[in-house]
């Protein structure tokens, strides 16, 4: 089978005060044309960082192990013109700030009008031709006017709205999207997303949706990874992330969301902080804040488990635990006892 | 009954002035009880911020009344001493825990600091109160010890919560305070925010974008748009069965199960 992104056995380490530091660790990813895999996880996980790497944007001295094949291409061995190409007309980036990613000093009309005129040599006035159709596209009113404009005159919103316009202004094939609705509102989110999904099914691209909000990417993606202290520990369908998760690391962030239609007693809180590839502990890198963890799990490094047809996950102990992981909140911990305090006084209502 | 701890009534902001003005919050009324929660909940713009920030007196409001137990506190304090009066009544967190803590300062003499300015203490009972401080937020003595480049994000906030626990204040705000945090570490603060209102009894102002948040935290909550109430009443009610249209787009615009951004965007 040949997926348009094939990520194999990557492992990144970039060089911090003179060492080289771990921030990936043998991820494996695919995704087909036309489809939208989540990427999920907590600071430090190493979510940005996969997509830097596939769009080859490391910085320097860094040591990178493993395949990433676009198309079939091995992109680490891409040079000069054929380098250009895949970045500027194969691939394009979405970022969380917009604002950071635009250009202040340059108007709307420079910044969506560049690409097409230096990748696609379209001459200036049928690039902003285009740039109006696309803005158009995105659901910007007046479009005429806002290619005069400048980043500061318009919204985070907005903003965000003419990034995704330009980033599929040359028919990418695959659109990274690092955190895109992440600094914006919930009902400008939602705007967002939509027009997302639609240029992606107008279009046929591939989107690997990076995200920190599980409920996101549980409604959005088709498939979704889940990648804590640089490593893949559970990949599935979206639609079954919260309700049958296949790690204790993806329960754990189920269950520590507050409800919008439920006041928890107490949350249960996974206990410490998010750990970095390069901080991790030997053996499973969430051991030291799972409530299930034995002494097998901090031995070795578990290896990604298929769980039928469902799934995969990097816990020793699925097979045992496979539907359980959310039937309580921690056994004996406080978040229990407030928990069972939570269920007795419903019960006596 | 009594008069609540904070009441705000008919409270308006307005900035710039003749064609460029414009109404940041307006007629804005609302009543904190002591030991209560109260959530505003909005959009950027919606003027959630600026009405924290009249309440503890870094903006000016152009009309309305703020009143604290009853007392006018609309305008600025006269005296110094007036003036640290109010900073210990009402203390704020702000939502970035990098930027509103002084990078040179140990986390220990930065709560040391906020008690000398309220209380007259002994070298001995102040360094017990710090670490008095420490200790219900979560932080050892190595963390105290230490410059807040040191502290992760989460311990961060902490640190920012104690900060402002120090003056003993009856009014906590917090403005955004758990929206930059990871969601383990974000369950962490609010449980911790649940605990210290069950032992202190301080009241919490609570500014969210964050419906579920606001659920698990408060009693009552607003909801603002545009710098005007739309909406207001007991959490429950409030998100259950929201009356005005703007809450039922906020609520359906949270992703979950099912979510159809494109319907939503249409509405």
């Amino acid at each position: 089978m040949t997926a348009l992104l094939n990520v194999n056995g990557l492992t990144v380490k970039l060089p911090v005060m003179g060492e080289l530091r771990t921030v990936l660790r043998d991820v494996d990813l695919e995704l087909e044309a036309g489809k939208t895999l989540g990427l999920v996880g907590e600071s430090g996980s190493g979510k940005s960082m996969t997509v830097r790497t596939i769009a080859r944007l490391l910085p320097d001295g860094a040591d990178v192990k493993g395949h990433v094949r676009f198309d079939g291409a091995e992109v680490f061995d891409l040079r000069g013109e054929a380098l250009r190409r895949y970045r500027a007309g194969d691939v394009s980036m979405v970022f969380q700030d917009a604002r950071a990613h635009t250009n202040p000093v340059r108007r709307m009309g420079d910044f969506l009008t560049e690409a097409l005129c230096t990748n696609d040599r379209m001459p200036r006035r049928a690039a902003e031709a285009k740039a109006i159709q696309l803005l158009a596209d995105v659901g910007i009113s007046d479009p005429e006017r806002r290619l005069r404009q400048y980043p500061h005159e318009l919204s985070g919103g907005l903003l965000q709205r003419v990034m995704i316009a330009a980033s599929v202004a040359v028919r990418p094939r695959l659109i990274l999207a690092d955190e895109p609705t992440t600094a914006l509102d919930v009902t400008t989110q939602a705007e967002v997303m939509s027009i997302l999904a639609r240029m992606q099914a107008e279009y046929g691209m591939a989107v690997l949706f990076i995200t920190h909000d599980l409920e996101l990417a549980g409604a959005v993606c088709d498939d979704t990874i889940v990648l804590y202290a640089g490593q893949v520990v559970e990949r599935q369908r979206s639609t079954q992330l919260h309700r049958d998760p296949l790690h204790p690391y993806t329960a754990a962030l189920v269950q520590a969301r507050p409800e919008i239609g439920h006041r928890a007693r107490r949350l249960p809180a996974i206990p410490g902080h998010p750990t970095t590839a390069y901080e991790a502990p030997g053996g499973c890198a969430f051991a030291p804040r799972c409530r299930f963890a034995q002494d097998a799990c901090r031995r070795a490094v578990p290896s990604l488990l298929q769980i039928g047809e469902q799934g995969s996950t990097r816990c020793i102990r699925m097979p045992d635990l496979h539907g359980r992981l959310l039937a309580t909140t921690g056994a004996g911990d406080e978040a229990s006892d407030h928990q069972r305090a939570d269920a007795a006084e419903e019960a006596t209502r | 009954m009594s008069a609540p701890l904070l009441a705000v009534e008919n409270l308006t902001k307005r900035f710039g002035s003749g064609r460029t003005e414009t109404t940041a919050v307006a007629d804005v009324s609302f009543e904190l009880a002591s030991g209560g929660s109260l959530g505003i909940v909005g959009e950027s713009g919606s003027g959630k911020t600026t009405t924290a920030r009249m309440i503890i007196g870094l903006e000016k409001p152009s009309g309305g009344r703020i009143l604290f137990r009853g007392e006018d506190r609309t305008q600025p304090a006269r005296t110094a001493k007036a003036l640290r009066e109010r900073g210990r009544n009402v203390q704020i967190v702000f939502q970035d825990p990098y930027t509103s803590l002084d990078r040179r300062q140990r986390i220990g003499d930065c709560l040391a600091e906020v008690l000398g300015v309220h209380f007259k203490l002994s070298r001995d009972e102040t360094k017990r109160r710090v670490r008095g401080l420490g200790e219900l937020v979560g932080l050892d003595e190595r963390q105290l010890n230490s410059l807040p480049k040191a502290l992760s994000g989460g311990q961060r906030q902490r640190v920012a919560i104690a900060r402002a626990l120090a003056a003993e204040p009856e009014i906590l705000i917090l403005d955004e305070a758990v929206s930059a945090l990871d969601v383990s570490i974000q369950a962490q603060i609010l449980n911790l925010l649940s605990d210290i209102r069950d032992e202190r009894g301080v009241s919490y102002l609570f500014i969210s974008h964050d419906l579920a948040v606001i659920r698990q935290v408060c009693d009552d909550t607003i909801v603002m748009r545009h710098g005007a109430v739309v909406e207001q009443g007991a959490t429950a009610a409030v998100l259950d069965d929201p009356h005005h249209a703007y809450t039922r787009l906020l609520r359906d615009s949270v992703p979950r199960d099912g979510w159809d951004p494109a319907s939503l965007a249409r509405s």
